[in-house]
Formats: structure tokens, C-alpha cells, sequence
């Protein structure tokens, strides 16, 4: 499977640095390696959820306890969880950071993930929610505690989406 | 019937020690009225939600018990959240279903409960160990003390009558509560640290 599994630990090793103690997450193939290094790690509450939407009840019950959290999902996970963005975290200023993968934009060869790729970025702006691009390897960390550090001074969600780049190492012809 | 602020009256005592979340709606309402205190937070929409919180708060806190009081029309908006809590297993969680079969501050139009579907059942067969429905306040509060007293995660149902309160709007701050509780269970967290 291509999908790259240096640049996935440098995200893991990311979130660790920055304190993440719980990870909810749905499985998706860009996510692979980081859901099996969050199994594999014993100082890491893995949460697998049914649905996306999920994630931002613990992420937020974990906040309450004090604990330091993300959520891993695919950006259609994302568009699954918007009532719960809005109506929990935005409503009562949780610091949510989601950690998306951006499916379905350019490069995208599966045709089922275009539409989600489409409005992904659209979705968070009229959200205001803000969101960096983890695409550069050796920025990934900076980026990643950057947003947490938004997320916490703001008490508000913040976005990263691992893009194409990152993630997907294509095969050579 | 039972009236769900009848069984919310004979427990109040018993929730002085846990953590308390419950669904919006009648029930925010409802516990507010016997009197609202720290330790208990009210997810005002985000239906749903409330247990997934619950888990999320008894998954960090194993020590500490966490009691979700859900209603019908919410958990029908989640069931797989069901399968999740099922999944994990908190000891230290109690689930608590009023269900009334109607979405009762909207208009009272009937959910699925009235015409037969069965969240004990669905409960159950999603994997949560200990599961009840409950239609009287003796069998309630018995059901409510077993689940606070044994070490497994519990789900139990009451069937309550479709009454709530005239209005739902409380005086209570939404984020006065949320700054309130996230405070109350760091103060928690310092006292048992020392």
C-alpha cells in the first residue's frame, strides 16, 4: 500500500510531542499506519468509532477530564461530523483539533471521493474553522503544534488536512 | 406512567459524587429544577452526543463514576455510539435512557420507541453487559443503585410519560456550565493528586 509510512510517523511522532493522549479515529486508507501506531502504543487511548461524529463527544469529554486529544478521520468523516462541530465544540468552545485526511481533490483517481475533495476547504471557511495544509514532511510537526496551540488559546476547532503529498507515495509505473 | 422528574428526584442524591451529563431538552431542564450543581453538565443540542461525552470523560477518568442521562430521540440519532460505548466498556459508565417515544420539546411527534423499536434490545445486542427497561420508580431506583453500585458498563431504559416542563430555556449560562464542570473536574483531579 502506498501510502507513506516515514511521513506518517513523523505526523504520530507530531501529535505525541504536542501531548495527545487519545486518539478517535475511523479507518481510512490514508490513515492506516497512524491508526495501527496509535494500537500499538500503550500510551495511547485508541477510540475506533462507528461514525465520525463520535469523536467530538469524547474529544470533548476528554477535555473535561484534561486530557489532550485529536481526531483522525477522512474528510468525509469531517462532512459526518459538522452538526456535532457546530452544535458541540463551536457552541461550547471546545478545542477540537482534527487531523483530516484530504481525499478527493487533485490527483484523486477515485471517482467516490471527488465531490467530499471539492468542498472540503469551502466547508471549513464557512465554518471559520482554520486549517493548514500538512503537506512538507519536515514542517509537519511545527504545523501540528501550532494548531493546537490556536485551538487551546482560542478554545475552538482547528484543522489540519494531510494532504496527497504527504501521504500517498505513488507507486512507480 | 412514571414522570422522568419523579425518577431524577428519588436518585438526586446519589449523583453528589459522579460525573453527570444529560441530553438537552426536558432533561437539561428537569435536573436543573431539583437544583443544578458542578459536578452535572448539559450538552444543549449536539444530539446524540451525551454518551460519547460519557465516554470520553470515564475513559480518562477510570476512578470516577459518569452517569449520562440520554433520551430516546438522541440515541436514535446514535445508536452506533452504542456499539462504541460497547466496544470500550467503561466499568465506571452508567447509561441512563428516558424514553418517552416522542420528541417531546418539538411538537411530541412519536420516534421509533412507539412503534416498537427496543433500545434495551438494541443495546444489548450491540454488546453492553448490563441492561435494563424499567416502567416503575421502585424498579427504577433499584436498576439506577445496581448499575452505580456494580463494576460493569450498564445501559438501562425507562419508560417514562411524554411530560416535561413548560419552557427550556434555563438561567443557566451554557458556558458557565461547561467552564464550571471542566473546573469542577480539575479541582477533583488536584484533590486526588495530593
Amino acid at each position: 500500500m502506498p501510502v507513506s509510512q516515514a511521513n506518517s510517523r513523523a505526523v504520530y511522532a507530531a501529535l505525541k510531542s504536542c501531548g495527545i493522549r487519545l486518539l478517535s479515529a475511523l479507518p481510512e486508507t490514508w490513515l492506516v499506519h497512524l491508526i495501527r501506531m496509535a494500537e500499538d502504543d500503550p500510551e495511547m487511548t485508541l477510540v475506533r468509532l462507528a461514525k465520525e461524529e463520535e469523536g467530538v463527544g469524547i474529544s470533548a469529554g476528554a477535555h473535561f477530564a484534561g486530557v489532550k486529544s485529536a481526531m483522525l478521520m477522512q474528510n468525509h468523516g469531517f462532512l459526518a461530523s459538522i452538526n456535532g462541530i457546530v452544535s458541540f465544540a463551536q457552541l461550547y468552545r471546545i478545542p477540537l483539533l482534527m487531523i483530516v485526511s484530504y481525499r478527493g481533490h487533485f490527483g484523486e483517481r477515485d471517482p467516490w471521493q471527488t465531490q467530499g475533495g471539492a468542498v472540503t476547504e469551502p466547508l471549513l471557511r464557512a465554518l471559520g474553522i482554520p486549517y493548514a495544509f500538512l503537506d512538507d514532511p519536515e514542517k509537519v510537526a511545527q504545523r501540528i503544534a501550532e494548531a493546537q496551540t490556536w485551538a487551546y488559546a482560542s478554545l475552538h476547532p482547528a484543522a489540519l488536512l494531510l494532504t496527497r503529498q504527504l501521504m500517498w507515495e505513488e507507486p512507480a509505473p | 406512567m412514571i414522570e422522568r422528574i419523579e425518577c431524577l428526584r428519588a436518585i438526586y442524591p446519589s449523583l453528589d459524587d459522579c460525573l453527570v451529563i444529560t441530553i438537552m431538552g426536558a432533561v437539561a431542564c428537569e435536573l436543573q429544577s431539583l437544583g443544578h450543581r458542578p459536578n452535572f453538565f448539559y450538552l444543549q443540542h449536539a444530539m446524540g452526543l451525551a454518551s460519547s461525552t460519557g465516554l470520553g470523560l470515564a475513559l480518562c477518568l477510570p476512578d470516577r463514576k459518569v452517569v449520562v442521562f440520554d433520551g430516546d430521540g438522541s440515541v436514535l440519532m446514535n445508536l452506533g455510539g452504542l456499539s462504541t460505548l460497547a466496544r470500550y466498556r467503561p466499568a465506571n459508565l452508567v447509561h441512563v435512557i428516558f424514553d418517552n417515544e416522542t420528541l417531546l420539546s418539538v411538537g411530541g411527534f412519536p420516534t421509533a420507541t412507539a412503534t416498537g423499536a427496543d433500545l434495551e434490545g438494541i443495546a444489548r445486542a450491540a454488546g453492553i453487559p448490563q441492561t435494563a427497561t424499567v416502567r416503575t420508580l421502585e424498579e427504577f431506583t433499584a436498576a439506577f443503585g445496581a448499575a452505580m453500585a456494580t463494576d460493569e458498563l450498564s445501559c438501562m431504559v425507562a419508560k417514562v410519560a411524554p411530560v416535561g416542563p413548560k419552557a427550556y430555556v434555563t438561567g443557566l449560562v451554557l458556558l458557565e456550565n461547561r467552564f464550571q464542570f471542566q473546573r469542577h473536574i480539575e479541582n477533583l483531579r488536584v484533590k486526588q493528586a495530593k
